[in-house]
């Protein structure tokens, strides 16, 4: 059962001469303080930390924690992030002694193991990109999408070139012209068709010799595969620009098409979203970036090449000839990179289609479920996530996008991504992933179809079984309290 | 203001021009269409602007929306008070909620906004 009290602060459950452990009187002599330590470093008094027993502390984080929704308790359709279940079997892999322990400075003799798996993760990811070159630098997404408009910019530069233009459609992830900008380059927006594509007239009027990259989700936000991409990167080398795809979706083509075959010079793979490894709260990530030849000299340092010896292989990391540098301390997040390689490893590649396969299916499968009260405005079918909009609903009834979204936590269900993408009105972006069973999508939809026929007004007031119903929103972001204070202060 | 005497873009700004000096804000529609407002970020004084151009962001809980410059000038006056408070921009938008003054250097794009009737046509359509 859940404990409702769960909520108070260490701080308020403190009382004055708690412990949770005792210490045994010292056997050498006490020194004070302001021996040890120069006056000016410290404090006058001590920090106002709780007082506390150990009980008191595991009460509080054990309740706390079960108040969480995760993918471990629930289902948790929250589109654009890929809220797959991760295999425990790879968690505890990843943190096996050999691994985990590994010190970053072992000398490369000692780290072969390491190394091999390592330099298999590089040719792994490069087959599924179809691009020949893998630095498993970056430590996310989005810094992989930094490094590699780094590699561009170096490539240009190398070239002669000055090309100061990366172009991206108006549905991209944020984090496009925001590595942008950060790369230096000015960011350009370009509206899309109606249905939600490309609008090839519009990228051509953009398109001259200032154009350095676009930028392209493939498939897009809205869950749409982009057909016209190969005409698309036709478009881009004409001028003697590159395609970038951002991987933030390849969960939904893995096995199935490449980047690298449908004109993409560059990419970045979300490890964690793709392959499984834990979500949120800033990380760790990891985002592997793979590139077309060309560019492999500039990629960042370093990278695990294997040479063939009389003895067998052996692994070394080497530094490419006209690398932008590090972008991570020591080889990047191993830790999740490890994750992906035993994901990778237990699938294979026939397992790995099936992985998109079946997100595909069930995403359609959802749709198709949800298309009587939440239709789909862009595309007939559509990939690994579709954006389903309440406005109709909401015309009946009231209930809107949020309404529907913070009903469902009543009912176990973890809400969609709302108000996401901004093209479509009252958005639900759903997706489900691959590790769904139907029994569960089949409950989602029912309980979907018996909120929009409850009493509106009790639904604008849900969540009703949480301890916190609805924030408010507009204080927590205008005037938000980050930390706590002594009420007395 | 009388909103049936305003221009519109289709990004939902509105405009009302006299003489030379132009005010800018945000439409009902776009403020409702935002929902509840959080942020804005407005320009200096002193800052000339093209058509197009954008002069500042409006951030909601949903959402965060550029503001576009209808026409080309120099910014005159903002509506500094929206800082600390965005009330008026919520209450009324076509009044107290003004964004900012323009001394226009250049009219033309004037020609290519919206009346009234044609901007709810607009927006009619956008919410389909």
């Amino acid at each position: 059962m859940r404990n409702t009290q769960a909520t108070a602060l260490l701080f308020e459950l403190a009382s004055p001469g708690r412990r949770a452990a005792r210490f045994p009187a010292a056997d050498t002599p006490d020194v004070p303080l302001d021996q040890l330590i120069p006056a000016e470093f410290l404090a006058a008094e001590p920090p106002p930390l709780p007082e506390v027993t150990e009980p008191d502390v595991i009460r509080h984080y054990v309740n706390l924690s079960t108040l969480n929704m995760s993918v471990d308790t629930h289902f948790y359709p929250l589109g654009s992030c890929t809220m797959k279940y991760n295999p425990k079997r790879h968690e505890r892999l990843a943190g096996l002694a050999g691994l985990g322990d590994l010190h970053p400075y072992t000398a490369e003799a000692d780290a072969q193991g390491m190394l091999a798996m390592m330099w298999d993760m590089q040719q792994m990811l490069a087959e599924i990109a179809g691009l020949p070159a893998v630095s498993l630098q970056p430590a996310a997404g989005a810094q992989g999408e930094l490094a590699a408009l780094l590699v561009a910019s170096a490539y240009f530069r190398d070239r002669g070139e000055k090309r100061t233009r990366v172009l991206f459609p108006a549905s991209a992830h944020g984090t496009n012209p925001a590595s942008a900008a950060l790369a230096g380059f000015d960011c350009i927006q370009l509206k899309g068709t109606s249905d939600g594509l490309v609008d090839l007239d519009e990228l051509k009027s953009h398109l001259d010799d200032r154009t350095a990259v676009f930028m392209i989700t493939n498939p897009n936000t809205l869950g749409l595969f982009e057909p016209q991409i190969h005409t698309i990167s036709e478009m881009l080398h004409e001028v003697g620009g590159l395609v970038y795809i951002d991987g933030a979706n390849m969960n939904a083509i893995l096995g199935v098409t490449r980047p690298g075959d449908f004109g993409g010079d560059m990419m970045h793979y979300n490890v964690h979203k793709t392959f499984t490894g834990p979500h949120g709260a800033g990380g760790p990530g990891a985002g592997p970036i793979a590139v077309r030849d060309f560019l492999a000299d500039y990629l960042p340092a370093p990278m695990v090449e294997r040479e063939e010896t009389d003895s067998g292989p052996v692994y070394r990391l080497t530094t490419p000839t006209k690398t932008i540098g590090r972008v991570r301390s020591h080889f990047g997040n191993v830790g999740i990179l490890l994750r992906g390689y035993f994901y990778l490893k237990t699938l294979g590649p026939d397992g790995l289609r099936e992985v998109s396969e079946q997100a595909v299916l069930n995403a359609n499968y959802l749709k198709s479920l949800l298309a009587d009260v939440l239709p789909v405005p862009h595309g007939k079918h559509c990939m690994h996530e579709f954006v389903a909009s309440a406005k109709s609903v909401q015309g009946k009834t009231g209930i809107s996008a949020m309404d529907l979204a913070k009903r469902l936590l009543d009912y176990g269900f973890h809400a969609p991504t709302v108000y996401f993408p901004l093209v479509v009105p009252e958005a639900m972006m759903m997706e489900p992933t691959e590790t769904e069973s139907r029994a569960t999508l089949d409950a989602f939809s029912e309980v979907i179809h018996k909120i929009v026929l409850e009493d509106p007004d009790f639904v604008h007031q849900a969540p009703h079984s949480t301890p916190v119903s609805r924030p408010d929103e507009v204080q927590a972001a205008r005037n938000p309290i980050l930390h706590w204070e002594p009420a007395s202060t | 203001m009388d909103p049936a005497s305003l221009k519109y873009a289709p990004s939902h700004e509105w405009i009302h021009v006299d003489g030379d000096i132009a005010t800018i804000g945000i439409s009902e529609f776009a403020v409702h269409q935002l929902t509840d407002l959080v942020f804005i970020e407005l320009p200096e004084v002193g800052r000339t602007l093209e058509p197009g151009d954008d002069f500042g962001v409006v951030e909601s809980v949903k959402a965060v929306s550029d503001l576009y410059a209808p026409v080309a000038g120099e910014v005159t006056e903002v509506n500094s008070s929206l800082e600390d408070n965005l009330d008026p921009l919520t209450d009324d938008p076509f009044g107290a909620g003004w964004i900012i003054k323009l001394k226009v250097t250049d009219a033309s794009g004037l020609d290519q906004l919206m009346d009234q009737a044609a901007y709810q046509a607009h927006c009619a359509a956008e919410e389909h």
